[in-house]
Order: C-alpha cells, then sequence, then structure tokens
C-alpha cells in the first residue's frame, strides 16, 4: 500500500518535473528540474529492488553531469531565445511527425505479444540472499575482469593520445612549485604600518616576492610537460 | 564445452606482461628528465621480445569464464603481431630523430597496440573482441595523427578516427543482433546453437553481415577501403609501416576466427559475402594503384590487392585455406616491413620523398637498397622464388581444392595486372637516369630491410617450420 503510493508520489513528481525541464523558461532552472527527475528516478528504482542503480544514478548523473550541465548553462552565452526563433515556424511539421510516430506506436503496442519463453527470461536471474550489488560487482569484478581491465587499458589510451595530441609547454605557461609557495616570507608581500584615523595612504600596487625566481623555461627539458597539467594555478595566487 | 567456472589467470600472463611494461615505460618517460625517446624504445623492443618468449611457453586452453582463449593459433597469430610491432618500432627511431617527433609515448602507445591486438587474437567472445579490436584502433589513430604540427597527419588521424568509429558502430550493431537473436555471445555456445543452420535466423545472418562490414573496414578490404590511401599517405612512414603489418594481421586473424569458431557451420551463408569482398579487393588493389605516383598511396592500394589474396583462404573455408591465409600474412609483413623502411630510407639532403620518380637510378647510386627494394617488389608480384609467390601458391591451392576456380582465375589475373606497377618501380630503379645520392642510411633501417630480404629470399630452402606451424594452427579452426 505504501509501496504503491510511493511510487505514484514519485513517478508523479518525476513526469512533472521532466515535462518542466523542456518548458521551463530559465535555462538554469531546467536544469534544476532535470536534477529533481534523476532523484525521483532514483527513487524509482529504489522501489524496484536496484538499490545500486539507484545510487549510481544519484553519484553519476546528479553529482557529476548535471552540475556539469549546470555550470555550461551558467558560463557559456546561449541565446537561447534565439534557438526558439523557429518554434512556431516549425510547430506544424513537428506536430505531424509527433503524430505519426503516436500512431506507429500505438499500432505497434496493440500488437504486442510476448512469446510464453520470454516472460520466463525477462527478469534476470536473481540469486536470493545476495543483495544487486554484490551480484553487479560480482559480474563486472569478478567474471568480467578481463574484459574491465581491458576497457581500462582503452581509457589509458585515450588519456595519452589526448596528452600527446594537444598538450604543448611553450615555456610560458604558470606551474606551480609548491616547494616554492611554502618557502615565501609573508615579508615580502604585506607590509605593516600604523595608520592616523582619517588619513589616507598612498597605494602600493601589488607587492611581488623580492627573491630571484629561476629562470624557468631553461632548466625544463622537453619531455617534462607531461607530468601533469596543473600549469595554470599562480603562484602565490596573484596576477 | 568450456569449464565455465575457471578463470585461468596464467593464459593471459604475455598480455598482462605487456601492458605492465608499457605502463612502467610510460611512467619512465614521464619522469625521466632527459631524452628518453631512444631509451623507451629500446626498452619497448625488448619488452616485446620478452613477451613473445612468454607467448612461446604459455599453455593452452581457454580462461577468464571463457571470454579468452590459448590455442596454437593465436600463439601463431601473437608471435607475428609481436615481431612486426618490434620491428615497427625499429623503423621509427632514425625517422623520428629527423621529423622531431621524439616522444616516448610512440612505444608506449606501439605497445598498447599490440596488446589490444593480442587480445583479438585470442578472443573467444564477442564482447572480448569488439574490446581488443577497440584497443587497438585507439592507439592508430592517435598515431596516425602523431605529427601533430603537420596538416596532412592531423587529417589522416581524424578521417580514420571518423570512419573507423563509424565502423565499430557497425560491428556493435551486429553483435547486439547477433547476440539478441542467439542469446549467447560466447563462441562455443553460438557455435553449439548454430550447428543446425536452418535454425539461423535472418537477423542472426544480418548481424553477421555487419561484423564481417566492421572487419572488412579494418583489413581495409574493399568496399570498405576508402580511408585507405589518404590514410597511408598521410601518417608519418613509420606509422604506416605499422599500420599496414601487424594490425592488419590481427584483424585479419580475427575474422578469420570469428567466421571459422562460432559460425563455422554457416560457411554457405558468409561464402559468398567473402567471395566479393575478395574479388573486389582484387580489382581494385591491381587496377587503382597503376595511375599512382606518391608511393605511400601505391602500397595502400597494394595492401587492399594482398587483403583480397588473403580472403581467398578464408572464403575456401578449409584448414588447408587457413593454412594459406596465415603464411601469406607472414610473408606480407615481412615484404611491408621491409618496403616501408626501404621507403624511409628515401631522403635526400633531410627531407623525406615520396615519389616513385625519385627512385630513378638508384641501382646506380645505391645498389644494396636497390637490390633490397627490387626483391620486395619481385615478392610482391609474386614471382618465384621470393616469399610472395609461396604465399599465392598456398591460396590458389586451397582455393582449386575447394572447387573456387572463378576466384583463383581472377587471383591470377590480377596478380599479372599487379605485376605490371611492381616491375615499374624495379624499371624506374635500374633503368632511368641517376639522381643526386639519398643520404646515408641508418643503421635500423638496413637491419629491418636487411632481415626482411633475406628472409623474403631464403624462405623457400626452410619452409617446413612455417607451413608446419600454420597447419597446426589451421587445424585448431577447422578440425
Amino acid at each position: 500500500m505504501i509501496a504503491a503510493l510511493a511510487f505514484y508520489v514519485f513517478a508523479a513528481i518525476l513526469i512533472g518535473s521532466a515535462a518542466m525541464v523542456v518548458s521551463a523558461r530559465n535555462p538554469v532552472h531546467s536544469v534544476l528540474f532535470l536534477i529533481l527527475a534523476f532523484f525521483n528516478a532514483a527513487a524509482l528504482f529504489l522501489l524496484a529492488g536496484a538499490e545500486f542503480l539507484a545510487m549510481i544514478l544519484v553519484i553519476v548523473y546528479v553529482g557529476a553531469v548535471a552540475v556539469l550541465f549546470l555550470f555550461v548553462v551558467m558560463m557559456l552565452d546561449v541565446d537561447f531565445a534565439a534557438l526558439r526563433g523557429g518554434f512556431q515556424r516549425y510547430l506544424p511539421v513537428g506536430l505531424m511527425v509527433g503524430l505519426v510516430l503516436l500512431i506507429e506506436l500505438g499500432l505497434v503496442l496493440s500488437g504486442w505479444k510476448f512469446l510464453p519463453e520470454a516472460a520466463s527470461i525477462r527478469f534476470a536471474p536473481g540469486v536470493s540472499n545476495v543483495s544487486n550489488t554484490a551480484q553487479l560487482g560480482r559480474l563486472i569484478y569478478t567474471d568480467y575482469v578481463f574484459l574491465f581491465q581491458s576497457a581500462g587499458l582503452v581509457l589509458l589510451v585515450a588519456m595519452i593520445g589526448a596528452i600527446v595530441l594537444t598538450l604543448r609547454d611553450k615555456g610560458d605557461s604558470r606551474r606551480q612549485v609548491i616547494a616554492r609557495q611554502i618557502a615565501r616570507d609573508p615579508n615580502h608581500t604585506m607590509v605593516m604600518m600604523n595608520l592616523a584615523s582619517h588619513v589616507g595612504t598612498k597605494d602600493l600596487g601589488y607587492l611581488r616576492p623580492t627573491e630571484t625566481e629561476p629562470e624557468e623555461a631553461g632548466d625544463m627539458p622537453e619531455q617534462d610537460h607531461h607530468e601533469h597539467a596543473a600549469q595554470d594555478v599562480a603562484r602565490g595566487g596573484h596576477h | 564445452m568450456t569449464n565455465w567456472t575457471t578463470m585461468n589467470w596464467t593464459l593471459a600472463i604475455p598480455e598482462i606482461v605487456l601492458s605492465c611494461f608499457a605502463m612502467a615505460i610510460l611512467v619512465f618517460g614521464a619522469l625521466w628528465k632527459r631524452e628518453s625517446f631512444r631509451m623507451c624504445s629500446m626498452m619497448a623492443v625488448g619488452a616485446l621480445l620478452v613477451t613473445a618468449m612468454l607467448v612461446v611457453s604459455n599453455s593452452s586452453g581457454i580462461g577468464y569464464r571463457g571470454l579468452f582463449t590459448n590455442d596454437s593459433f593465436s600463439g601463431f597469430i601473437k608471435l607475428l603481431v609481436l615481431v612486426s610491432s618490434a620491428l615497427g618500432i625499429i623503423v621509427s627511431l632514425d625517422y623520428a630523430e629527423h621529423e622531431n617527433l621524439r616522444r616516448f609515448e610512440f612505444p608506449v602507445l606501439i605497445m598498447l597496440c599490440t596488446v589490444g591486438m593480442m587480445i583479438m587474437a585470442s578472443a573467444s567472445n564477442l564482447m572480448t573482441l569488439y574490446l581488443g579490436l577497440e584497443l587497438q584502433s585507439l592507439a592508430i589513430y592517435v598515431l596516425a595523427a602523431f605529427a601533430r604540427d603537420q596538416l596532412r597527419s592531423s587529417e589522416a588521424g581524424l578521417k580514420y578516427f571518423v570512419l573507423g568509429a563509424l565502423a565499430s558502430g557497425l560491428l556493435l550493431y551486429g553483435i547486439s543482433l547477433i547476440y539478441g537473436f542467439s542469446g549467447s555471445m560466447a563462441f562455443d555456445r553460438l557455435a553449439t546453437a548454430l550447428s543446425d543452420p536452418t535454425k539461423a535466423s535472418p537477423g542472426l545472418i544480418v548481424g553477421i553481415v555487419f561484423v564481417i562490414a566492421g572487419l572488412a573496414f579494418k583489413i581495409s578490404a574493399v568496399p570498405f577501403h576508402m580511408w585507405t590511401p589518404d590514410v597511408y599517405e598521410g601518417a608519418p612512414t613509420p606509422v604506416t609501416s605499422f599500420m599496414g603489418t601487424a594490425p592488419k594481421v590481427a584483424a585479419m586473424a580475427l575474422l578469420v576466427r570469428a567466421m571459422a569458431t562460432p559460425f563455422g557451420h554457416l560457411l554457405p551463408q558468409w561464402q559468398q559475402l567473402i567471395v566479393l569482398v575478395s574479388i573486389a579487393s582484387m580489382l581494385l588493389g591491381s587496377l587503382a594503384a597503376i595511375g599512382q605516383t606518391n608511393i605511400k598511396r601505391l602500397m595502400a592500394y597494394s595492401s587492399i590487392g594482398h587483403m583480397g589474396y588473403t580472403l581467398i583462404g578464408l572464403a575456401a573455408g578449409t584448414a588447408v585455406g587457413i593454412r594459406g591465409v596465415l603464411i601469406y600474412l607472414v610473408t606480407y609483413v615481412f615484404m611491408n616491413a621491409g618496403t616501408f623502411a626501404c621507403i624511409i630510407a628515401m631522403r635526400r639532403r633531410g627531407r623525406m620523398l615520396e615519389k616513385v620518380s625519385d627512385l630513378s637510378g638508384l641501382a646506380k647510386t645505391d645498389p644494396g637498397l636497390a637490390a633490397a627494394l627490387m626483391i620486395f617488389m619481385f615478392s610482391m608480384a609474386g614471382i618465384p622464388p621470393f616469399t610472395g609467390f609461396w604465399g599465392k601458391y598456398f591460396i590458389f591451392t586451397a582455393a582449386v581444392q575447394s572447387g573456387l576456380w572463378t576466384l583463383a582465375v581472377i587471383g591470377v589475373l590480377t596478380s599479372v595486372i599487379g605485376a605490371y606497377y611492381y616491375l615499374r618501380i624495379i624499371k624506374v630503379m635500374y633503368f632511368d637516369e641517376a639522381h643526386e645520392a639519398f643520404d646515408p642510411r641508418p643503421g635500423s633501417l638496413t637491419f629491418v630491410g636487411g632481415v626482411s630480404a633475406i628472409f623474403t629470399t631464403v624462405f623457400f630452402l626452410f619452409p617446413a617450420p612455417l607451413v608446419g606451424a600454420a597447419e597446426a594452427a589451421a587445424r585448431v579452426l577447422f578440425g
């Protein structure tokens, strides 16, 4: 009873927020509704007993993808009004295509019959007393460990490829040297002075560390640039 | 039948060791402050040799819950792939110095590519097949674009990547159809399920067609050859040399195993397709190469033709045919590696040359190089006693034994046509006006060219070990 109630609540919110994703005027709102939709879908997975999928949906989609979307939407200045410009003009064609698809879907579903054998294999054979997280883990990390590791190698090649083909070090990139950051003396960049009240001081500008910095381009060999990509971290924090 | 519960971890020891070596060299190259290209390349060659020894000493069997299989067929292919990868690295040594490509990722990528090809050779499940293929292809895409400051190289990499992704899509679609219509992706289960060919549904046949299409792209057989000339021409020459040998061998092995093991009972269904692809490749390879002036493009068309000949052996569908395929692949690898070593030696005043006319009068300025190239060209044309002739001999015999007369006749005719452009290169070298001499060639190229030339020439004296090994390997697939 409660499960059924929960299902309908989650499903209704899911559909409602999915509709809002496409109809919200503000793209940021769209992404926020998308996150809500993901959460409700995860809840539906939980009700169906697929707790691992539910957690993955939250971690991967909400945690990474949706937040990434949000950043993209907020950082890129996309003119959504212009994108919607052709909406009125293409509406009749779009509606017609949708109608045809709907009719076809109806035709397919009305004539659909499951084979009697199909009903028995529709659900993956579950092992009782083992959670599906354990089952998936067993499948991926034990039965298919060879494939899992091969896929890891494929990703390694992709990473090497991206670095080889795109990373160039012209010698003027700013590199983080932690030792130098730690060795800095506050006296180099900070001036303590006593000021009388209601009297200003003249602008001192930015204070740079005074110790002589070693020439960077010279002592860095060519190969060195593959070490890490953390090159844009400014030293000491001011540009 | 497979024992589905055993892992047999040790079966994949060569692959595991080679990937560990690759990662170790990667870390070494990244941390070593000084010039590390040459040292990493040497270590990579050493790692490939160690792996080859492990392959020889490894046992046969099925491991990883039926995903991976070791037999004399996979062992044969793995050794061939390892040797041609090592040749590929050696050939790149000098080129990289001249063209400013001294980057330690080059040997690392070749090693990871080799791991992919070894997985392909051992695949006994459609998923393993796909992952091995993808590991190999991805590394090749990067290698093709390795000279990133040259427009041609970037174009080659991008073109290969986009078309290769399309081919992978075709392959995956085919695999999904096969899985959907048969319920398994394991080769031996598929073979059991299809032991009665009348039960094979049309959907399954369509799936097989898609798989053949995807794999035909990787071996650049007509009609999936469009990328080959452009990519061969644009990629850095050592990469072209590597691309033309090892991956072709691995993809061909994959095609042979996929057709022979799970779909062996459906021979009449896929045979027609392989026959068509083979005829088209032989025709295009011999006719389109005639007009080429760039020797790398010419080699691209030549490789299309050679893949056509190799497919004859598969179309025969017998152990004799597969034996022919394996022998042909061995001869092809050495001819190709040797020819490309000669092409990389074509350098005048520090600049790479790629035109056939640049070879004119080579016999007077550099008799050694001219003689080596002549041996390879005679061999490719199929003139006895060089290996190319024996490769074709074993293939055509198998075709005749299986009653594929048309295929054999077309094969002989196209090799006569193809002989024209191979012999033209010899004519240019020996009878045309001499140009200025090439730059002195480095020892690495002399080594690769020499080893290949010796193998190509004297193979007919000691054919027994190779033919015996190929026969044992072929028996695994067609008992």
